[in-house]
């Protein structure tokens, strides 16, 4: 559905084929990175302006019928996700499009609400920006592993909708 | 008790149940668990709430005895008795610091503290309950006045910090605040003996052997001779008093005067750092807390609770596991209390 489209910058992927995953990873304690790649696969979509190569708001979309997932646009790969059983700890580290991505603090709460209750409870996630993707690095790590913060920010009626556009507007 | 040598353990004693999201603070009414009268613990919550639960009878098992609702529009971060134990004051992310005060079994709000631009995270009373400190992600930390009839008035508005602040405790003994803040530093601020003005007193930094990352929790030894950080670069770190004495009598050096106590309050309660505990967590320390008999326990998200006495021959700290005094601890790697 992305055919054809020139200043791919970054590469817009096509979608793999994959199987939408259930969100309950309960069941069992083996956390595998698979599964949680393939929780996130279609759960954040996001709009992409091809002229400044920087990802959008959902509402900003210009062209509604091309609403884009985070591995279309390389933000989430399968490599993004690593896993440590032994210690019950999750990385997940995300690529923004561009250095200078405003997004980037939105995709990590999103990620952080789609993932929040799909693991064991002693299971620990830190969400960063791959290092060397975004101008802003330390700060955008800093804030989106500050627990309090991130508390704090999805209370806000403002953000809490930006993000659940983000995750449920799948239907587009 | 002999905390090196005794062969003590910390044991659950109880779950206290009822909030319906997760919590982040607690305190002991500082009015009870003696002479008798059963202690009591307030809890705030994500769920906008704060449960008092007492201890009843005084050995039995804690049950809730009111719910403090309808009054905070978001999370409550904190609360904190006062001294006299007849009032508490609660913060919360909707930039509200609400007072209650108890009469009969139940709780009524008598004040709102209104100011901060968003989220308040701390609250914290005085040695003698005349002063109140706040502090939020609005970078500043407030200092409001306790008026008769449940009044309060803000008197200092301290900038100073260049984050976010994370919590304020007043020191034991004299009117003078601590905060620290996701600045990772520790700030004292002190007031003017002549002006009444507050400012900032001392900044303890990387560069003075302070903290890397968020500083999250501050706390005094029963003396106020010592005082404890956690952080999120995962150390605990000891400060000691760095007292500037002053002489009074006829000197030769010109430095040498008479003082009085209060223009040397900006200067006694400088810090030093005494030592730094390393290793002991390996994901955030949110908490830390100096119980009176000299048990400093910590609480971190790698969902361990550690324990910490002074040893005899050196400052190195040890570790022993221990059992005696009540420890309240709050799920979800979060606020713990002695």
């Amino acid at each position: 559905m992305t055919l054809g489209l020139i200043n791919a910058n970054p590469v817009v992927h096509a979608k793999k084929e994959r199987i939408a995953r259930t969100d309950d990873l309960h069941c069992d304690d083996n956390v595998d990175p698979l599964d949680i790649y393939d929780i996130l696969l279609f759960a954040i979509v996001v709009a992409f302006d091809l002229g400044v190569g920087c990802i959008h708001f959902v509402r900003d979309i210009r062209d509604p019928e091309h609403p884009y997932s985070l591995e279309q646009l390389s933000v989430l790969s399968e490599e993004s996700i690593t896993v440590d059983e032994k210690l019950g700890r999750i990385l997940i580290t995300f690529t923004p499009t561009i250095q200078h991505c405003s997004m980037a603090t939105v995709i990590g709460l999103c990620l952080r609400v789609k993932l929040k209750d799909c693991f064991p409870p002693h299971f620990k996630v830190d969400i960063k920006v791959a290092p060397g993707s975004h101008a802003d690095e330390e700060s955008v790590n800093k804030q989106l592993n500050d627990k309090e913060r991130v508390a704090a920010a999805l209370e806000n009626p403002n953000l809490r909708q930006l993000v659940d556009e983000c995750l449920y507007s799948n239907e587009l | 008790m002999n905390f090196v040598d005794d062969n003590v353990e910390l044991r659950e004693v109880q779950k206290l149940e009822g909030h319906t999201d997760r919590v982040w603070g607690l305190a002991w009414n500082p009015a009870t668990g003696s002479a008798g009268i059963p202690a009591v613990l307030a809890s705030c919550s994500g769920d906008k709430t704060v449960r008092i639960w007492q201890q009843n009878p005084s050995n039995g098992p804690f049950q809730c005895t009111a719910v403090l609702e309808e009054t905070h529009t978001r999370t409550v971060r904190s609360c904190a008795w006062s001294p006299s134990g007849k009032l508490l004051a609660t913060a919360s992310f909707d930039a509200t610091t609400a007072i209650w005060e108890h009469s009969g079994g139940d709780f009524d709000c008598v004040s709102t503290l209104e100011g901060h631009e968003n989220e308040v995270k701390s609250v914290s009373w005085n040695a003698s309950g005349s002063l109140l400190a706040t502090c939020g992600r609005d970078k500043s930390v407030w200092i409001w006045e306790v008026l008769p009839g449940n009044e309060f008035e803000c008197v200092s508005v301290l900038q100073g910090h260049a984050q976010d602040v994370k919590m304020v405790q007043w020191h034991p003994t004299v009117d003078v605040l601590f905060s620290c803040s996701y600045d990772n530093t520790v700030k004292v601020w002190a007031e003017d003996g002549d002006s009444d003005d507050w400012h900032c007193v001392q900044t303890l930094s990387e560069s003075n052997n302070g903290h890397s990352s968020t500083v999250w929790a501050l706390s005094f030894n029963a003396t106020g001779d010592k005082m404890v950080t956690s952080s999120d670069d995962l150390t605990i770190k000891i400060w000691g008093a760095d007292i500037i004495r002053m002489q009074s009598g006829e000197g030769n050096t010109p430095w040498e005067k008479e003082v009085t106590v209060a223009s040397l309050k900006p200067f006694c309660f400088s810090r030093r750092h005494l030592c730094t505990l390393a290793g002991y967590h390996d994901r955030t320390i949110f908490s830390v807390h100096w119980s009176r008999e000299g048990v400093i326990a910590s609480g971190a998200a790698d969902d361990a609770v550690r324990l910490f006495v002074e040893s005899e021959e050196s400052k190195v700290i040890c570790i022993p596991p221990f059992s005696g005094s009540v420890l309240a601890l709050v799920a979800e790697d979060d606020d713990l209390r002695w």
